[in-house]
């Protein structure tokens, strides 16, 4: 039996579903060129991966096995939902910012892949263990990227001005490529080799 | 087989809970919270035409109360795009132009354009400020139409000329941040106040260019243009001319210059 703590932390750098599973790219390369995005993003996807994780452990032995992803897909939809209108309601310009993404945490594998692949063999404790350490892993990695997309592609760092970029009067001149997508995808290319050196174990066996 | 039945109940019957239970979920948040996402858009929107016209700060934080007092010295006035005529007889209340409804004539069809603006709402809310006398001090028009990636939607302000630009802000946009995104730049934004939309002629004139332009008082139908953003840069340009054309606003303002010199006569 996993001891909880191993199951919250193992997801932050021991198997990040990001850098190790490679899970998520897709909204970690759209929400990450300013901190502010990333970190509602974030609160969003903890928020969802942990719930669903409860929710779907508690009816686990309920869940017939044959529609059992349809279930899921209903637990997680409903949640993300939830969050839409709650982001619209309280955080309204960043949820214009996150525009699509907030829904599209609905097919984010993380949270498919936590409710399915641990939520349906654990009980709901281990479970909320599990999603919040998978969420945090998530966040984890997006605010990293998200502050070096911010700080080098726009020269500041939630909103406030770090790098006086030449167009204001400063020195920097803003990294181009940090603002779009290609630039996160080097970062987290960049971020699982720094990860991988310092832990080999991560490193797949070469095949054939 | 009364084991595989009994199999195929219990799966509908956990499938009909959970279907309950989230719609209760997803219902009760979607209801509870929808006055108040509709009153974030309202303001939202308000706040906008405010930016556009000067009258705050855009990308500053003022109070809902701020917005609302400010807001108010603003009348909102219906245009009908058919005719450039107000029509006051038209209740604006939760009115949104930009989504005019599936009712045949609630949309205009458009040419082809550089704006890539296909149709028009048949009636659309413009912002106006006027002085003690009813004299047209500002006029915020609603713009939209087409930059690189996605279309831009924005508000242009006039003086009471008609002619010299106020200020114009971006809203909602989805251009490449750090190129086309810095369309709302307030740096950007502070190079419109002062130019000039029309020439003597009467034709839309303004255009932002490749590079810099001069100070509005030497240079006044020209803007600079966004470093790295050429399509941007024309997608604005293309927008201005279609919204202060014959096929935008164009009849609208022809009526209030008119009604202009007609107050100066009398």
């Amino acid at each position: 039996m996993a001891k909880p703590r191993d199951v919250l932390l193992d997801p932050l750098f021991n198997n990040n579903p990001i850098a190790l599973q490679v899970l998520g790219i897709c909204s970690a390369l759209a929400v990450t060129t300013r901190m502010e995005t990333a970190l509602v993003m974030s609160a969003a996807v903890v928020f969802v991966t942990t719930l669903s994780n409860v929710f779907v452990s508690t009816i686990r032995n309920l869940i017939p096995t044959n529609v059992r992803i349809i279930v899921q897909l209903t637990i997680i939809a409903s949640l993300v939902i939830v969050v839409d209108q709650f982001l619209k309601a309280f955080l309204f310009d960043v949820s214009r910012q996150l525009s699509v993404f907030v829904g599209l945490i609905i097919t984010n594998c993380i949270v498919m892949g936590r409710a399915e692949a641990f939520a349906m063999q654990n009980g709901p404790g281990l479970s909320a263990a599990d999603g919040l350490g998978n969420g945090l892993g998530y966040g984890l990695l997006l605010l990293v990227v998200g502050a070096f997309r911010e700080v080098f592609g726009s020269g500041t760092f939630f909103g406030q001005t770090v790098l006086q970029p030449v167009a204001e009067g400063g020195w920097y001149t803003p990294n181009g490529l940090m603002v779009l997508a290609p630039g996160a995808f080097f970062l987290i290319g960049l971020i699982i080799w720094a990860l991988r050196t310092w832990k080999p174990e991560q490193v797949e066996p070469t095949e054939g | 087989m009364p084991r595989s039945r009994s199999v195929v109940a219990e799966t509908f019957r956990v499938a009909a809970m959970v279907c309950v239970v989230c719609a209760v979920l997803v219902s009760t948040a979607a209801v509870t919270l929808r006055d108040r996402q509709r009153a974030n858009a309202e303001l939202d929107r308000k706040k906008n035409v405010l930016a556009a016209a000067g009258v705050i700060e855009a990308g500053s934080a003022p109070s809902a109360d701020e917005i609302e007092r400010r807001f108010a010295d603003f009348s909102v006035v219906v245009v009908d795009l058919e005719t450039g005529d107000p029509d006051p007889s038209f209740d604006a209340t939760g009115y949104d132009p930009r989504e005019p409804g599936t009712a045949p004539g609630a949309t205009l069809p458009r040419p082809p354009n550089e704006a890539q603006v296909r149709e028009v709402p048949r009636r659309t809310l413009v912002y106006e400020r006027r002085d003690d006398a009813g004299r047209l001090e500002l006029l915020v028009l609603p713009i939209e139409g087409q930059g690189l990636w996605a279309r831009m939607y924005g508000y242009l302000a006039l003086g009471p000329d008609l002619s010299t630009v106020r200020g114009l802000t971006y809203y909602q946009h989805g251009e490449t941040p750090g190129l086309g995104g810095e369309v709302d730049n307030p740096r950007w934004r502070a190079r419109w106040p002062g130019r000039q939309a029309f020439d003597d002629e009467g034709q839309a004139a303004i255009e932002v260019i490749r590079g810099a332009a001069g100070p509005p008082e030497d240079d006044p139908y020209r803007v600079d243009g966004l470093s790295g953003a050429t399509i941007t840069s024309r997608g604005v340009t293309a927008m201005l001319h279609f919204w202060l054309g014959e096929l935008g606003f164009g009849p609208y303002l022809d009526r209030l210059r008119k009604e202009d010199s007609g107050g100066e006569a009398s």
